[in-house]
């Protein structure tokens, strides 16, 4: 955990860092057929991964974040309208096709919310963790199963040989979640896209799942994109965090300043409104308002305007661009006179 | 601390609430078998007017099983449910014994899309309860109906639309209305903001806070979400495997649990400053390093 | 906020705008089918009033005559007006499978939703109850029915609904047990609803659009199946004029080059069945596509 010091003597090197970066999503517009009429799901998302780093991306429901992800895995929905670039490792993802896209999906491995809608009930562990490396790496039978035996170890399962044997619904939630991420390290991807894995785990299998997923991507030098509705969960394993709102970026921000020192008040907003596990507020600082989808907040002005407590006829005048401060990026154009005064700001 | 952490059969520890005269809802001994499978073993717990009590627990400890039980949707294996001084731990024998307990607990269930009737508004929601539970005039209904609308914060256009016109959170809003139309003393909220957004969840929170203090209701929230639990009840049970590990007021519970797997529950919750620990080596760091 | 709203009884959606909206979404296709199906219904009911002529009494001095000014589709083997007895006979041909649909979709309905309510061993009961049905075809059903009560509408229309019962009960029981396992449903039970009034007003009510459509296909194969006994001498007994029957009385004139009259019968049953079974596989595709 870096003091408030240290942090600021990253600044630098945080939002502006030097050599090539991994993954550089840049000016990322989505639109998607809604009811018929392509409707914007992302706007102007730009953010870039250095390697070896582990980046959350938070929001609610609507904000885009899943969106992202399959940008980013080319897994976007028929019929989507795409501008803006991706590239992984200074290449061009949107041009990928055919082999070339095959190769770039063994280099991003991909988690999901939920292990069982993504494993085969008929096919058994073994046959699906080994098959990548059967298949597109021409890794023999044997060697292939003695791979993912000991990488099983790796997460935490100890009786892998009797487990590649077994199907899928033999094994709870948290033990077929930590098989998923044993089988996406299996093919040594580069880049790992965490979809809200631990969502439907309970809390301590949440933090054992947590606590493994953030060993191996330090030992393998793995280069995270994390997603989750849960700020704290991404701040406590997340180098830097994302806060995204109606398909936008409002905040990047080192995760350690992003609690107590948030530049965005829907940041601001989204600490404050959560229920705090060691004190009994009288009352929560609810935001008023439901979050939108891109496609159903204001386009002409700041996106949050609707909801936020500190909005001005400033706030309505244009889309507020990311503005750099504090070693983070807040698309808020009252950043800098509110910065500070957020934490408390929404005490009703 | 003078709680006591027992894991073992008939808890010795008298409920907090019977120092309060009549309980809203007492149980006593429940058990609940699946088959070979104890879902519930030997829980008992009461709650006072007005009072609140959190079970919680993580998935398989039995704490909706125990929900289901107290409103009828399962029957008991052993135990006793007492609601305002009438046993309910067996079927009930008439269709007014029914509704009579239905006026006594109701509950707010997870999913907000699965918990409200497609082809409903919330107007005709309420009012099929209403008109279930008292013998009023359509002009008494509807001011009801109003009242309602009004306490769980929808307007008037919300309560005519259909649930696939509103949000998960306004649906649960509706939930909520129509459990309360019925005068519950005891509302039991089953992981009932669990599935909204944060945002969201505490508006609900809020709402479920208001309704408490203006109404008396007293609230069973099952959940396992510690920070939630905290924030909305006073007393608090722990859950792990059917079996009560641990009681007390809530506060108590989780700024200092006493029981180990309550301790685990507590340690596993993200917080700003949490690593997550491995369960192996979690022991053994975390003796080291209790503040 | 809202604190003295005027609370209105209606409803937000009149059950005819959401029937049309239901037909509409179906297609051109769906609409066509519609469309024939309605003409055929109106011929049911007022076809006494429309026919041109009068058609039981036979003319054997016209028998066999071929389309002329007024008659257009002329006489068939009894030298009786065709088109007068195609309208005429829509009524026998239309109600039979309606009978059939009622009594079998009553039937089904009903040990649907009582094996998906209860479960358990009533479920485990009517289930296997319904596989030793399904061992009976149902034109054998009928043909057995008319051995032993005499040919004729009402028998034929009874064993059909019986040996159609188990198919629509299986469909609609998978249907109506995830109904029941909704939430929503437990929430009224909680409330003390009883079981008949939540099984009426809502279970069945949000299995509807799924009960409409299983109804409308079995008129189709029903039509079929009637018109195939009536044909065999055991449905509708002339001269009564039916469809089915007039295929069977007019089939010698196909090997004479005679063949309008059987044809135009042939055609009408084809035509209905084809509209029915596309509507019903329309509606039904809808039902298992529509959001919550």
């Amino acid at each position: 955990m870096s003091e408030p010091q240290a942090a600021a003597a990253a600044v630098t090197p945080d939002e502006t860092a030097p050599g090539t970066p991994l993954l550089d999503v840049d000016g990322l517009n989505v639109r998607l057929p809604i009811d018929g009429i392509h409707r914007p799901v992302l706007r102007e998302v730009s953010f870039s991964l250095r390697p070896g780093e582990a980046f959350g991306l938070v929001g609610e429901s609507g904000s885009g974040k899943s969106m992202t992800a399959r940008a980013i895995d080319r897994l976007l929905p028929a019929g989507a309208q795409v501008t803006g670039s991706i590239r992984f490792d200074g290449g061009d993802v949107g041009a990928l096709t055919g082999a070339g896209l095959r190769q770039y999906r063994g280099q991003v491995a991909m988690i999901f919310q939920d292990p069982r809608a993504h494993t085969n009930p008929v096919r058994r562990i073994g046959d699906f963790m080994t098959e990548a490396l059967r298949t597109n790496m021409s890794v023999p039978a044997g060697q292939a199963r003695a791979r993912a035996v000991d990488m099983l170890g790796q997460v935490g399962i100890e009786d892998g040989e009797r487990r590649l044997r077994q199907y899928p619904h033999q094994l709870s939630g948290g033990m077929l979640q930590r098989v998923m991420i044993a089988a996406a390290l299996l093919t040594q991807p580069r880049l790992l896209l965490a979809d809200e894995p631990t969502t439907a785990l309970d809390v301590t299998t949440q933090a054992e799942v947590m606590a493994i997923l953030d060993d191996l991507r330090r030992e393998f030098g793995l280069t995270m994109l994390f997603i989750t509705h849960d700020l704290e969960l991404a701040a406590a394993i997340c180098d830097r965090t994302a806060v995204m709102y109606a398909g936008q970026i409002v905040e990047i921000r080192r995760s350690s300043l992003l609690h107590d020192d948030p530049l965005h008040p829907y940041t601001a907003a989204l600490a404050g409104a959560r229920p705090d596990i060691a004190q009994t507020a009288h009352r929560l600082r609810a935001i008023p308002g439901r979050p939108l989808s891109a496609f159903e907040a204001p386009q002409e002005e700041c996106a949050f305007a609707p909801r936020c407590p500190h909005a001005q006829d400033a706030c309505l005048a244009e889309v507020p661009d990311l503005i750099e401060i504090g070693g983070g990026l807040s698309r808020c154009v009252r950043t800098e006179e509110l910065r500070g005064k957020l934490q408390g700001a929404f005490d009703a | 601390m003078p709680e006591t952490p027992v894991p073992g059969p008939p808890v010795p520890e008298t409920p907090a609430p019977e120092a309060n005269g009549t309980a809203a809802l007492e149980v006593a001994g429940l058990r609940k078998e699946f088959g070979p499978l104890v879902a519930v073993d030997d829980v008992s717990f009461g709650i006072p007017e007005a009072g609140s009590l959190a079970i919680v627990g993580e998935s398989g400890s039995g704490k909706t099983t125990i929900a289901r039980m107290i409103v009828g949707l399962e029957r008991p294996t052993k135990g006793t449910i007492t609601a305002c001084g009438r046993d309910r731990s067996r079927p009930a024998r008439s269709a007014r014994d029914r509704r009579r307990r239905g006026g006594e607990v109701q509950i707010v269930f997870q999913d907000p899309y699965t918990s409200l009737d497609p082809r409903q508004s919330a107007e005709a929601t309420i009012d099929e309860v209403l008109r279930l539970h008292h013998g009023w005039p359509a002009d008494r209904r509807r001011t009801r109906i109003a009242e309602l609308i009004d306490l769980v914060g929808l307007d008037a256009r919300q309560s005519r639309a259909l649930p696939r016109a509103l949000s998960g959170g306004q649906r649960q809003r509706v939930a909520i209305a129509r459990a309360l139309a019925a005068e519950p003393r005891v509302l039991i909220l089953d992981e009932s903001v669990a599935a909204l957004d944060v945002s969201i969840q505490a508006q609900v929170l809020n709402l479920l806070a208001d309704i408490r203090d203006e109404t008396r209701v007293s609230y069973i929230l099952i959940s396992h979400d510690l920070a939630v639990v905290r924030q909305l009840t006073d007393e608090a049970i722990v859950l792990h495997r059917g079996a009560v590990v641990e009681r007390g007021p809530t506060a108590r519970v989780l700024d200092d649990p006493q029981d180990p797997y309550t301790q685990r529950l507590r340690a596993s919750v993200p917080r700003p400053g949490w690593k997550p620990r491995r369960r192996a080596l979690a022991g053994a760091r975390e003796e080291r390093q209790t503040p | 906020m809202s604190a003295a709203i005027p609370v209105t009884a209606a409803r937000p959606v009149s059950r005819t705008s959401r029937g049309w909206a239901m037909l509409r979404a179906t297609g051109p296709a769906g609409i066509a089918s519609a469309i024939v199906i309605a003409i055929a219904t109106f011929m049911a009911i007022f076809g006494t009033f429309l026919a041109p002529y009068d058609p039981i009494t036979p003319n054997l001095s016209l028998a066999w005559v071929g389309p002329v000014g007024g008659h257009l589709l002329g006489y068939d083997f009894e030298g009786r007006d065709v088109l007068s007895r195609l309208i005429v006979g829509a009524r026998t041909s239309m109600l039979g499978p309606l009978a059939v649909v009622l009594g079998s979709m009553l039937a089904g309905v009903l040990l649907a939703v009582a094996a998906a309510w209860r479960g358990g061993a009533l479920d485990a009961f009517i289930s296997s109850g319904l596989d030793v049905l399904f061992a009976f075809p149902g034109i054998l059903l009928a043909v057995l029915a008319a051995a032993v009560f005499g040919a004729g509408l009402t028998a034929a229309a009874i064993a059909l609904s019986i040996a159609y019962m188990p198919y629509v009960a299986r469909v609609l029981r998978g249907a109506a047990l995830k109904e029941r396992n909704q939430p929503y449903v437990a929430a009224l039970e909680v409330q003390g609803a009883s079981a008949t009034s939540i099984c009426l007003r809502h279970l069945i009510p949000n299995i509807m659009p799924l009960i409409v459509a299983q109804a409308t296909i079995l008129f189709g194969y029903a039509m079929v199946d009637l018109a195939a006994i009536s044909f065999l001498g055991l449905g509708v007994q002339p001269p009564e004029p039916n469809w089915g029957v007039m295929i069977s009385e007019n089939q010698v004139g196909i090997p004479q080059g005679y063949p309008l009259p059987a044809l135009a019968a042939c055609v009408c049953i084809v035509a209905v069945v084809i509209a029915f079974n596309v509507l019903g596989e329309r509606l039904f595709e809808q039902a298992q596509a529509a959001p919550r």
